[in-house]
């Protein structure tokens, strides 16, 4: 752990909300309140609105503490990596010991708000996501194992399980399939992350499957992931889940996956240098376009349910 | 009495401090909102007399 500011900054700067709110990690704060929102609305038993929108913000707040404990604990390699260099904590903004105060009391608060607002297993869980992705994840298999990610990604996926947690207070199999469709579509999306940012992992000896068995292997896991989850996915479509729209959305999209991961798998390094990685950085993109998809299918199927037009 | 005058300080930090402001007063409203939401639900009951006294 690293306490030092590593660019200057005018001495009399004072952090800006703005600069404690980037600590939160937005862009991953609206994945997990959208896939938490989608667990909760497609869950058999309907919330309050001023319930359901509270406990969300609680999950939300949590998913935030966890991104500021990642930031404290990962600011010295945050400094060296191009694509993290000027989080609040490299880039001097906002003190490391601010952040993990910060971390740590959004933790507490967003875990007894929960509980209070929805039920005692929502927070449970809630705590133990922001336990698995700060210290499990960041702490342990980020710097020790290639797997990092795959065990990793398990952290984000637990959100739409907290969702369903809150409208039905206990868990089933509907919840742990959208659990496993974020669990298995982590993997291919960071890798291929890691493909295009070329250097940043290795400058920062983070042990990425790119550094520790090479590009070509990284290839190969990005297709044998993507074809586990394709199957996944649209088996899906045939669970109380799924139905016409979401099997409709789930044929594009993992067709569109299937061809970039083959596409990726394919190409030899020297092609993917020479046009700047394009094929990779089109397969980031889609990735995000396709969990986007694969919820708001499912969102669609739960919305259409009470007309007598969602699932089979 | 006299009151100090503005440091440049508090200049400097009033947005932060009209933000963190904003959010407290939000939080309260959320709580109340919440309360008000679960006492006059359906399934919301009293403590008995012999519970509270133990």
């Amino acid at each position: 752990m690293a306490d030092a500011s590593y660019t200057s900054l005018p001495q009399d700067y004072d952090t800006q909300l703005g600069d404690y709110f980037a600590l939160l990690k937005p862009r991953v704060m609206s994945l997990v309140v959208f896939t938490a929102l989608v667990g909760l609305l497609a869950a058999p038993v309907s919330v309050h609105p001023v319930i359901g929108f509270a406990s969300i913000l609680f999950v939300a707040i949590g998913a935030g503490a966890s991104g500021a404990l990642n930031m404290w604990w990962d600011a010295d390699i945050d400094g060296v990596m191009q694509r993290t260099a000027k989080r609040p904590i490299p880039s001097g903004r906002v003190p490391a010991g601010e952040a993990l105060s910060l971390g740590l009391a959004l933790s507490g608060l967003s875990v007894m708000m929960l509980g209070l607002a929805a039920n005692l297993l929502a927070a449970a869980l809630l705590a133990f996501t922001i336990f698995f992705y700060a210290v499990v994840y960041s702490m342990w298999l980020k710097r020790a194992t290639p797997q990092n990610i795959v065990i990793g990604g398990a952290a984000g996926a637990f959100p739409p399980v907290i969702g369903w947690v809150i409208a039905t207070g206990s868990m089933s199999v509907e919840a742990w399939l959208m659990f496993a469709l974020i669990f298995m579509w982590t993997p291919p999306h960071f890798w291929a992350l890691a493909l295009f940012m070329k250097s940043d992992y290795n400058d920062a000896d983070v042990p990425m499957l790119t550094v520790t068995h090479g590009r070509r292997v990284t290839r190969a896991h990005i297709l044998a992931y993507t074809v586990l989850l394709v199957v996944l996915a649209v088996g899906t479509a045939f669970t109380a889940v799924g139905g016409p729209v979401y099997l409709a959305t789930a044929l594009v999209f993992n067709g569109l996956f299937l061809i970039g991961a083959l596409r990726i798998w394919r190409r030899p390094e020297a092609t993917a240098v020479e046009d700047g990685y394009r094929t990779e950085k089109k397969f980031f993109r889609l990735s995000l376009w396709y969990l986007f998809a694969h919820f708001g299918a499912i969102l669609v199927e739960a919305l259409l349910r009470p007309y007598g037009l969602g699932g089979w | 009495m006299t009151f100090r005058t503005e440091h440049d300080l508090h200049r400097r930090r009033k947005g932060r401090n009209i933000g963190v402001g904003l959010m407290l007063v939000g939080f309260v409203a959320l709580v109340l909102a919440l309360t008000f939401t679960k006492v006059t639900s359906g399934d919301f009951e009293l403590p008995r007399a012999e519970e509270l006294s133990g």
